[in-house]
């Protein structure tokens, strides 16, 4: 079953659960994109959404509590970013990414007396038995909670935004806002919760980094993670399967470049350490490139703000 | 006073620039400014440059005022930072990792009257620009001696860094001694091309896990790789790198390379105050006490704990060096001849494979 030294089971099973931060990330911003919002602050999210986990996790004892905590951090952070854009009508890009450098900062000095503590340990929601069984144990059973969690949300946001009406009024807000402001609906007021949601996944993504995929608390822990799931959103179409198929395949490459290169392959290491970023930025170009005149799924009031008054 | 201050600084600076020698005249207070790549809470490599930078104030007190900026990117960004603090008043600056060589290089040309300390690198184009290092590769030896015992598999891992000397060194030594002990041992090296991701280093642990490597070896600065091993239940050691990394002692961590910088930081500042500073290129190991090796746990049996410890004492007493001859390439053409210890020239500039090690060094 090894192709050149891989085991493809172990790999599909290890890529999954690598892709899930990107993954919660990018499909909570997908939701802010398509209500019109552009929130840069990603990574700021995420990183606090680490933080906040990890503290609630390691005090209460339990992970689940931790994803929870870590969750409220991101939306709350993401809460002044709303504020800032929805309240105040500052600049969307200048917040966004001034949310970012807030969040790093703020988690570095947060995190102060929390290194070299190790979180309360997540394990696998199945039993054993099923894990161990070949091929699809590894795969389908053998993961943890989060790793289900996240392809549920995949599908339950497809269904939102497709085809329930809290989805067409994200939609309407996101394409225009005046026309979702004459037919009555509050512009900000969804805006406001679509970002908070945003912060939420966020902040669960960047939980499960310092909860389960790292699992402690150090400075910088995202490293970058949050800018590769705004990339995945605009490559994807702000498509939710687009997304879960981009984090995949960003997380499936990234695993495969470190296990080629222990398997010995032949092929220079810095092809492998780049291959993530161009791969997936290729393959989702591909996708988007067939209908060039239907628009690429932009939403068409992104990164503007609205005020009743215009 | 203030004129008195004034002459005093000119004439250090003329001495200075007439030859670069020794400034003849101690300092009444030092201002001693460090940089690190990495957050001090990385719990590794910049976390015990730190515990050095504190063991400097705790010394000498009212007499030094330190100064230190986290996470600074090696490149360009490092450049401004190293202006900004010559410009703000440090007598001495050390450059924490081997990225900064050029930017310590390039800023010390335009302040001659500031001293710049740069470790890990080799360039020293200024008379105010001095090197220093350690023995990594010393530390090294041990471990591959454990790693070489302790797998079952046979076969060991090596998280690098980047393709630097300093790293292919610690490979070249980890290997060495684990093949000394155990001629069927394949090593397994990724290059993770980061000082410190703790998520990329978790991955490429993992990745290493999964190809059935048991024993893991790592140059990146966090904790991260020991985390991942730890998840397996005691079927996959590690070494703590850097710092002593002792929250995994009673999991994957059976023994570790401790980083003490706080007597060379204490010894270089002293010279600033006494007035007996000089450019130099130091490169201690366990004999100077740079290099520990921290608490072998009882994972490791007795035997291999005493043998480990043997080496460790050898190499401290001087009567063995890790690169001892004959050791050939990686091509198979001869390097070291019997009984030939590598002179440091060799190993500062090392940028190939000893034979046995499979994969090639990236360029």
């Amino acid at each position: 079953m090894d192709f050149g030294g891989i085991n493809p089971v172990i790999l599909i099973a290890t890529l999954m659960a690598s892709a899930v931060p990107i993954l919660l990330a990018a499909l909570g911003e997908t939701v802010v994109e398509r209500a019109g919002v552009l929130n840069l602050g990603v990574e700021g999210m995420m990183v606090i959404g680490a933080l906040g986990g990890f503290i609630v996790a390691v005090h209460s004892g339990s992970p689940l509590l931790g994803f929870l905590g870590g969750a409220v951090a991101g939306a709350l952070l993401s809460l002044i970013f709303a504020a800032l854009t929805q309240v105040f009508l500052a600049n969307q890009v200048a917040t966004g990414l001034a949310l970012t450098l807030f969040g790093l900062g703020v988690s570095s000095l947060g995190g102060q007396g929390y290194n070299g503590i190790k979180p309360p340990a997540t394990g696998q929601l199945l039993p054993d038995a099923l894990a161990k069984l070949p091929v699809v144990g590894p795969i389908v059973f053998g993961h943890d909670w989060v790793v289900y969690f996240s392809i549920f949300m995949t599908a339950a946001l497809w269904w939102v935004l497709k085809a329930t009406r809290i989805g067409l009024i994200i939609r309407a807000v996101g394409e225009s806002h005046e026309a979702a402001h004459a037919l009555g609906y509050k512009v900000n007021r969804i805006r406001l919760m679509c970002i908070a949601f945003g912060g939420a996944m966020a902040g669960i993504g960047g939980a499960y980094l310092s909860l389960i995929r790292v699992p402690q608390w150090v400075d910088g822990i995202t490293a970058g993670a949050g800018w590769i799931a705004l990339a995945i959103v605009v490559f994807a179409s702000w498509k939710p399967w687009r997304v879960l198929l981009g984090a995949w395949l960003f997380g499936g490459i990234t695993v495969l470049q470190l296990n080629l290169q222990v398997a010995g392959s032949g092929i220079p290491v810095e092809y492998l350490s780049m291959a993530p970023y161009l791969i997936t930025i290729l393959v989702l170009v591909i996708m988007s490139a067939g209908r060039r005149g239907k628009a690429n799924g932009a939403p068409a009031s992104l990164g503007q703000n609205f005020h009743a008054s215009r | 006073m203030k004129r008195r201050n004034l002459l005093a600084t000119a004439a250090m600076g003329l001495t200075l620039a007439f030859g670069g020698a020794a400034s003849a005249q101690g300092m009444d207070k030092v201002k001693a400014c460090f940089v690190y790549v990495g957050p001090i809470g990385d719990g590794g490599w910049t976390y015990q440059h730190h515990q050095g930078a504190l063991a400097v104030k705790e010394e000498f007190g009212d007499k030094v005022e330190i100064q230190w900026q986290e996470s600074v990117p090696e490149g360009a960004d490092s450049e401004r930072v190293l202006t900004q603090m010559a410009l703000g008043g440090c007598n001495i600056i050390f450059t924490t990792s081997f990225g900064y060589m050029d930017p310590t290089n390039a800023v010390a040309a335009k302040f001659p009257d500031v001293k710049f300390e740069h470790a890990t690198g080799f360039k020293r184009e200024h008379p105010n620009v001095t090197t220093y290092n350690a023995r990594f590769y010393e530390g090294r030896a041990v471990q591959g001696h454990i790693a070489g015992k302790m797998t079952k598999s046979n076969k060991i891992g090596y998280i690098g860094s980047f393709p630097i000397p300093e790293v292919v060194m610690g490979i070249n030594s980890y290997y060495l001694h684990a093949k000394k002990v155990n001629p069927d041992v394949q090593l397994s090296v990724v290059w993770a091309f980061t000082w410190f991701d703790p998520a990329k280093e978790a991955d490429a642990a993992k990745a290493l896990i999964d190809q059935g490597v048991d024993v893991i070896a790592s140059h990146t600065d966090s904790t991260a790789p020991l985390a991942e091993a730890a998840k397996t239940n005691g079927a996959v050691i590690g070494f703590g790198q850097a710092s002593d990394m002792a929250e995994y002692k009673d999991g994957p961590r059976v023994s570790s390379i401790i980083d003490n910088w706080a007597p060379y930081y204490v010894k270089r500042v002293g010279a600033m105050l006494d007035g007996t500073y000089e450019q130099q290129d130091a490169w201690e190991g366990i004999a100077g006490g740079e290099v520990e090796i921290g608490e072998i746990t009882d994972v490791v049996p007795a035997d291999v704990k005493a043998e480990a410890e043997a080496l460790r004492d050898a190499i401290a007493a001087g009567t063995y060096h890790p690169f001892t001859g004959p050791i050939n390439k990686q091509d198979g053409s001869p390097w070291l001849a019997e009984g030939e210890t590598a002179p440091d020239g060799d190993l500062l500039g090392m940028s190939f494979y000893v034979e046995g090690i499979v994969g090639d060094i990236p360029q």
